[in-house]
Protein backbone atom coordinates (compact mmCIF):
# COMPACT_ATOMS: atom_id res chain seq x y z
CA UNK A 1 0.00 0.00 0.00
CA UNK A 2 2.95 2.88 0.82
CA UNK A 3 4.62 1.00 -1.98
CA UNK A 4 2.19 1.51 -4.31
CA UNK A 5 1.66 5.60 -3.28
CA UNK A 6 5.34 6.55 -2.78
CA UNK A 7 5.49 4.86 -6.37
CA UNK A 8 2.19 6.98 -7.98
CA UNK A 9 3.65 10.09 -6.31
CA UNK A 10 7.40 10.09 -6.46
CA UNK A 11 7.72 13.44 -5.64
CA UNK A 12 5.78 13.63 -2.50
CA UNK A 13 7.98 13.47 0.87
CA UNK A 14 9.03 9.52 2.34
CA UNK A 15 7.69 7.69 5.65
CA UNK A 16 9.22 9.78 8.21
CA UNK A 17 11.75 7.53 9.37
CA UNK A 18 12.93 7.84 12.92
CA UNK A 19 16.22 7.96 14.47
CA UNK A 20 17.50 5.32 16.46
CA UNK A 21 17.89 6.32 20.37
CA UNK A 22 21.18 5.04 21.28
CA UNK A 23 22.60 7.81 17.87
CA UNK A 24 20.53 10.45 19.68
CA UNK A 25 21.78 9.94 23.05
CA UNK A 26 25.25 11.40 22.81
CA UNK A 27 24.05 14.83 21.38
CA UNK A 28 20.71 14.98 23.57
CA UNK A 29 23.85 15.25 26.58
CA UNK A 30 25.84 17.66 24.25
CA UNK A 31 22.76 19.79 23.71
CA UNK A 32 22.13 20.07 27.36
CA UNK A 33 24.98 20.69 28.57
CA UNK A 34 25.00 23.63 26.07
CA UNK A 35 21.73 24.73 26.93
CA UNK A 36 22.31 24.87 30.77
CA UNK A 37 25.76 26.76 30.27
CA UNK A 38 24.15 29.21 27.66
CA UNK A 39 20.75 30.07 30.07
CA UNK A 40 23.21 29.89 32.75
CA UNK A 41 24.98 32.84 31.83
CA UNK A 42 21.68 34.80 29.81
CA UNK A 43 20.20 34.42 32.80
CA UNK A 44 21.72 33.86 36.26
CA UNK A 45 25.21 34.42 36.41
CA UNK A 46 26.58 37.59 38.87
CA UNK A 47 22.74 37.91 39.75
CA UNK A 48 21.72 35.21 41.75
CA UNK A 49 25.42 33.68 41.86
CA UNK A 50 28.70 34.46 40.12
CA UNK A 51 31.70 32.22 38.93
CA UNK A 52 32.96 34.63 36.68
CA UNK A 53 34.47 37.82 39.44
CA UNK A 54 32.83 41.55 38.68
CA UNK A 55 29.72 42.62 37.11
CA UNK A 56 30.26 42.98 33.14
CA UNK A 57 28.38 39.65 32.52
CA UNK A 58 25.47 40.82 34.29
CA UNK A 59 25.47 44.36 32.51
CA UNK A 60 25.95 42.69 29.15
CA UNK A 61 22.94 40.52 29.64
CA UNK A 62 21.40 42.91 31.31
CA UNK A 63 18.47 44.06 28.74
CA UNK A 64 18.06 40.16 27.66
CA UNK A 65 17.75 39.28 30.91
CA UNK A 66 14.88 41.04 31.64
CA UNK A 67 12.95 40.44 28.16
CA UNK A 68 13.73 36.92 28.34
CA UNK A 69 11.93 36.88 31.44
CA UNK A 70 14.41 35.84 33.81
CA UNK A 71 14.52 37.58 37.21
CA UNK A 72 16.80 40.32 37.79
CA UNK A 73 16.29 43.47 39.63
CA UNK B 1 19.41 13.01 8.06
CA UNK B 2 21.42 12.47 11.81
CA UNK B 3 21.26 14.22 14.86
CA UNK B 4 24.22 16.55 14.34
CA UNK B 5 22.49 17.90 11.20
CA UNK B 6 19.76 18.61 13.31
CA UNK B 7 21.81 20.14 16.05
CA UNK B 8 24.14 22.23 13.71
CA UNK B 9 20.30 23.18 11.76
CA UNK B 10 18.46 23.74 14.95
CA UNK B 11 21.21 26.39 16.08
CA UNK B 12 21.21 28.24 12.76
CA UNK B 13 17.93 28.93 12.68
CA UNK B 14 18.05 29.63 16.30
CA UNK B 15 20.66 32.54 14.94
CA UNK B 16 18.43 33.76 12.73
CA UNK B 17 15.25 33.47 15.00
CA UNK B 18 17.34 35.46 17.62
CA UNK B 19 18.34 38.38 15.29
CA UNK B 20 14.23 38.58 14.35
CA UNK B 21 13.52 38.43 18.61
CA UNK B 22 16.08 40.98 18.81
CA UNK B 23 14.39 43.00 16.43
CA UNK B 24 11.21 42.69 18.17
CA UNK B 25 12.58 43.80 21.24
CA UNK B 26 14.01 46.88 20.50
CA UNK B 27 10.91 48.30 19.07
CA UNK B 28 9.08 46.99 21.87
CA UNK B 29 10.26 46.11 24.90
CA UNK B 30 13.61 49.01 25.05
CA UNK B 31 10.65 51.66 25.34
CA UNK B 32 9.30 49.69 28.57
CA UNK B 33 13.07 48.89 29.93
CA UNK B 34 13.72 52.98 29.59
CA UNK B 35 10.57 53.68 31.23
CA UNK B 36 11.13 51.35 34.26
CA UNK B 37 14.81 52.85 34.83
CA UNK B 38 13.38 56.51 34.52
CA UNK B 39 10.98 55.27 37.58
CA UNK B 40 13.97 53.62 38.98
CA UNK B 41 15.86 56.69 38.71
CA UNK B 42 13.44 58.73 40.08
CA UNK B 43 13.20 56.65 43.42
CA UNK B 44 16.79 56.51 44.52
CA UNK B 45 18.20 58.58 46.81
CA UNK B 46 21.03 61.12 45.01
CA UNK B 47 24.39 60.01 45.29
CA UNK B 48 23.16 56.49 45.77
CA UNK B 49 23.35 55.44 41.87
CA UNK B 50 25.97 53.09 41.05
CA UNK B 51 28.38 53.70 38.71
CA UNK B 52 28.19 52.59 34.94
CA UNK B 53 30.46 49.72 34.08
CA UNK B 54 27.97 49.06 30.88
CA UNK B 55 26.28 52.02 29.09
CA UNK B 56 22.77 52.25 28.66
CA UNK B 57 23.16 52.67 24.99
CA UNK B 58 25.47 49.31 24.98
CA UNK B 59 23.31 47.35 27.04
CA UNK B 60 19.69 48.46 25.04
CA UNK B 61 21.68 47.22 21.85
CA UNK B 62 24.96 45.04 21.87
CA UNK B 63 24.21 43.41 25.16
CA UNK B 64 20.53 42.60 24.38
CA UNK B 65 21.37 41.07 21.21
CA UNK B 66 24.73 38.81 23.00
CA UNK B 67 22.25 37.68 25.38
CA UNK B 68 18.99 37.13 22.94
CA UNK B 69 20.90 35.40 20.08
CA UNK B 70 23.08 33.14 22.37
CA UNK B 71 19.96 32.19 24.12
CA UNK B 72 18.59 31.82 20.49
CA UNK B 73 21.28 29.80 19.59
CA UNK B 74 21.25 27.72 22.32
CA UNK B 75 17.45 26.44 22.15
CA UNK B 76 17.52 26.34 18.84
CA UNK B 77 20.19 23.59 19.19
CA UNK B 78 18.38 21.59 21.82
CA UNK B 79 14.77 22.33 19.68
CA UNK B 80 16.26 20.48 17.19
CA UNK B 81 17.41 17.91 19.13
CA UNK B 82 13.74 17.13 20.22
CA UNK B 83 13.02 17.36 16.90
CA UNK B 84 15.44 14.58 16.07
CA UNK B 85 13.47 12.65 18.80
CA UNK B 86 9.80 13.37 17.54
CA UNK B 87 10.16 12.85 13.69
CA UNK B 88 9.05 9.36 13.07
CA UNK B 89 7.48 8.49 16.49
CA UNK B 90 4.28 10.78 15.80
CA UNK B 91 3.19 8.18 12.85
CA UNK B 92 2.62 9.78 9.35
CA UNK B 93 3.21 13.64 10.90
CA UNK B 94 5.94 15.14 8.48
CA UNK B 95 8.88 17.43 9.03
CA UNK B 96 6.75 21.09 8.63
CA UNK B 97 3.98 19.82 11.39
CA UNK B 98 6.48 18.15 13.79
CA UNK B 99 8.76 20.91 13.62
CA UNK B 100 5.57 23.32 14.83
CA UNK B 101 4.03 20.90 17.14
CA UNK B 102 7.61 20.59 19.37
CA UNK B 103 7.66 24.72 18.45
CA UNK B 104 4.37 24.55 20.40
CA UNK B 105 5.11 22.54 23.14
CA UNK B 106 9.04 23.90 23.97
CA UNK B 107 7.03 27.66 24.09
CA UNK B 108 4.62 26.58 26.39
CA UNK B 109 7.30 24.51 28.76
CA UNK B 110 9.87 26.38 28.47
CA UNK B 111 8.68 29.81 29.00
CA UNK B 112 4.57 30.49 28.56
CA UNK B 113 3.72 28.19 31.71
CA UNK B 114 6.27 29.05 33.85
CA UNK B 115 5.60 33.06 33.25
CA UNK B 116 1.88 32.17 34.30
CA UNK B 117 3.54 31.86 38.05
CA UNK B 118 6.58 34.30 37.54
CA UNK B 119 5.97 36.63 34.50
CA UNK B 120 8.63 38.41 33.63
CA UNK B 121 9.22 42.25 35.67
CA UNK B 122 11.11 45.09 34.27
CA UNK B 123 13.64 46.99 35.85
CA UNK B 124 12.62 48.43 39.76
CA UNK B 125 10.45 45.76 40.12
CA UNK B 126 11.56 42.99 41.97
CA UNK B 127 13.60 43.47 45.28
CA UNK B 128 17.74 43.03 44.71
CA UNK B 129 18.47 40.86 47.88
CA UNK B 130 15.58 38.31 47.32
CA UNK B 131 17.77 37.79 43.54
CA UNK B 132 19.11 34.55 45.00
CA UNK B 133 15.49 32.91 45.94
CA UNK B 134 13.63 34.58 42.45
CA UNK B 135 16.38 32.98 40.56
CA UNK B 136 16.27 29.69 42.10
CA UNK B 137 12.36 29.23 42.09
CA UNK B 138 12.05 30.69 38.65
CA UNK B 139 14.39 27.85 37.19
CA UNK B 140 12.94 25.36 39.32
CA UNK B 141 9.81 26.23 38.24
CA UNK B 142 11.11 25.91 34.23
CA UNK B 143 12.81 22.53 35.41
CA UNK B 144 9.55 21.03 36.70
CA UNK B 145 7.14 22.54 33.60
CA UNK B 146 9.68 20.76 30.73
CA UNK B 147 9.98 17.62 33.05
CA UNK B 148 5.50 17.30 33.30
CA UNK B 149 5.83 18.14 29.36
CA UNK B 150 8.22 15.00 28.79
CA UNK B 151 6.51 12.63 30.88
CA UNK B 152 2.84 13.97 29.36
CA UNK B 153 3.91 13.35 25.79
CA UNK B 154 5.38 9.91 26.94
CA UNK B 155 2.19 9.25 28.61
CA UNK B 156 0.18 10.23 25.25
CA UNK B 157 2.67 8.03 23.51
CA UNK B 158 1.79 5.08 25.33
CA UNK B 159 -1.69 5.61 25.27
CA UNK B 160 -2.09 6.07 21.45
CA UNK B 161 -1.79 2.43 21.56
CA UNK B 162 -5.70 1.81 23.14
CA UNK B 163 -7.12 5.49 22.63
CA UNK B 164 -7.13 6.96 19.51
CA UNK B 165 -4.67 10.01 18.67
CA UNK B 166 -7.04 12.63 19.54
CA UNK B 167 -8.00 11.64 22.96
CA UNK B 168 -4.52 10.43 23.72
CA UNK B 169 -3.47 14.04 23.21
CA UNK B 170 -5.81 15.53 25.20
CA UNK B 171 -5.24 13.35 28.34
CA UNK B 172 -1.44 14.44 27.76
CA UNK B 173 -2.35 18.16 27.62
CA UNK B 174 -4.72 17.37 30.46
CA UNK B 175 -1.92 15.87 32.36
CA UNK B 176 0.64 18.61 31.75
CA UNK B 177 -2.05 21.61 32.71
CA UNK B 178 -3.41 19.49 36.27
CA UNK B 179 0.91 19.07 37.44
CA UNK B 180 2.10 21.81 36.43
CA UNK B 181 -1.33 24.24 38.15
CA UNK B 182 -0.53 21.87 40.95
CA UNK B 183 3.17 23.03 41.12
CA UNK B 184 2.26 26.20 40.49
CA UNK B 185 -0.28 26.20 44.03
CA UNK B 186 2.62 24.63 46.08
CA UNK B 187 5.35 27.33 45.12
CA UNK B 188 5.38 30.57 47.13
CA UNK B 189 4.48 33.34 45.02
CA UNK B 190 6.69 36.17 44.28
CA UNK B 191 5.24 40.58 44.65
CA UNK B 192 7.34 42.73 44.93
CA UNK B 193 5.91 44.93 42.41
CA UNK B 194 6.19 48.85 43.98
CA UNK B 195 2.74 50.58 45.23
CA UNK B 196 3.31 53.32 42.98
CA UNK B 197 4.61 51.23 39.36
CA UNK B 198 2.21 52.11 36.55
CA UNK B 199 -0.14 49.36 35.51
CA UNK B 200 0.48 50.13 31.95
CA UNK B 201 3.84 50.54 32.04
CA UNK B 202 3.89 46.64 33.49
CA UNK B 203 1.53 45.33 31.42
CA UNK B 204 3.20 46.47 27.96
CA UNK B 205 6.34 45.24 29.36
CA UNK B 206 5.12 41.15 29.82
CA UNK B 207 3.41 41.78 26.54
CA UNK B 208 6.97 42.73 25.14
CA UNK B 209 8.51 39.47 26.87
CA UNK B 210 5.66 37.31 25.15
CA UNK B 211 6.35 38.40 22.20
CA UNK B 212 9.87 38.15 22.20
CA UNK B 213 9.74 34.36 22.87
CA UNK B 214 7.11 33.98 20.04
CA UNK B 215 8.61 35.45 18.02
CA UNK B 216 12.04 33.16 18.84
CA UNK B 217 9.76 29.92 19.05
CA UNK B 218 7.61 30.44 15.66
CA UNK B 219 11.01 31.41 13.79
CA UNK B 220 12.13 27.64 15.25
CA UNK B 221 8.72 25.93 14.20
CA UNK B 222 8.16 26.88 10.70
CA UNK B 223 11.73 28.20 9.77
CA UNK B 224 13.34 24.98 10.85
CA UNK B 225 10.33 22.70 9.46
CA UNK B 226 10.67 24.47 5.89
CA UNK B 227 14.37 24.05 6.27
CA UNK B 228 14.14 19.88 7.08
CA UNK B 229 11.15 19.31 4.57
CA UNK B 230 13.23 20.69 1.93
CA UNK B 231 16.66 18.41 2.29
CA UNK B 232 14.22 15.88 2.71
CA UNK B 233 12.64 15.76 -0.39
CA UNK B 234 16.21 16.50 -1.97
CA UNK B 235 17.10 13.20 -0.69
CA UNK B 236 13.96 11.77 -1.44
CA UNK B 237 14.44 12.81 -4.81
CA UNK B 238 18.37 11.48 -5.04
CA UNK B 239 16.93 8.19 -4.19
CA UNK B 240 13.56 7.80 -5.68
CA UNK B 241 13.16 3.72 -4.55
CA UNK B 242 13.87 5.35 -0.87
CA UNK B 243 10.59 6.68 -0.52
CA UNK B 244 8.83 2.97 -0.73
CA UNK B 245 11.38 1.82 2.20
CA UNK B 246 9.89 2.27 5.49
ZN1 LIG C 1 17.89 44.34 35.98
Amino acid sequence: MAQVSALSTPHSAPAPVAIPLRDLLPWAVFGLLLVLVAVYFVGAEQGATSLVSGHWVHEVTHDGRHILGFPCH
Amino acid sequence: MTARTLLVRGMLVGVVAGLLAVAFSSLFGEPQINNAIAYEAAHTPPGDHEHELVSRTLQATVGLAVAVLVYGAALGGVFGLAFAFAYGRLGRLGARPTALLVAAVGFVAVYAAPFVKYPASPPAVGNPDTIGRRTALYFLMIVVSVAVAIVATLVGRSLNRRLDTWTASLVAVAVFVAVVALAGLVLPAVDEVPGDFSATLLWRFRLASLGTQLVLWTTFGLLFGALTERSLRRQADKTPQAAAVG
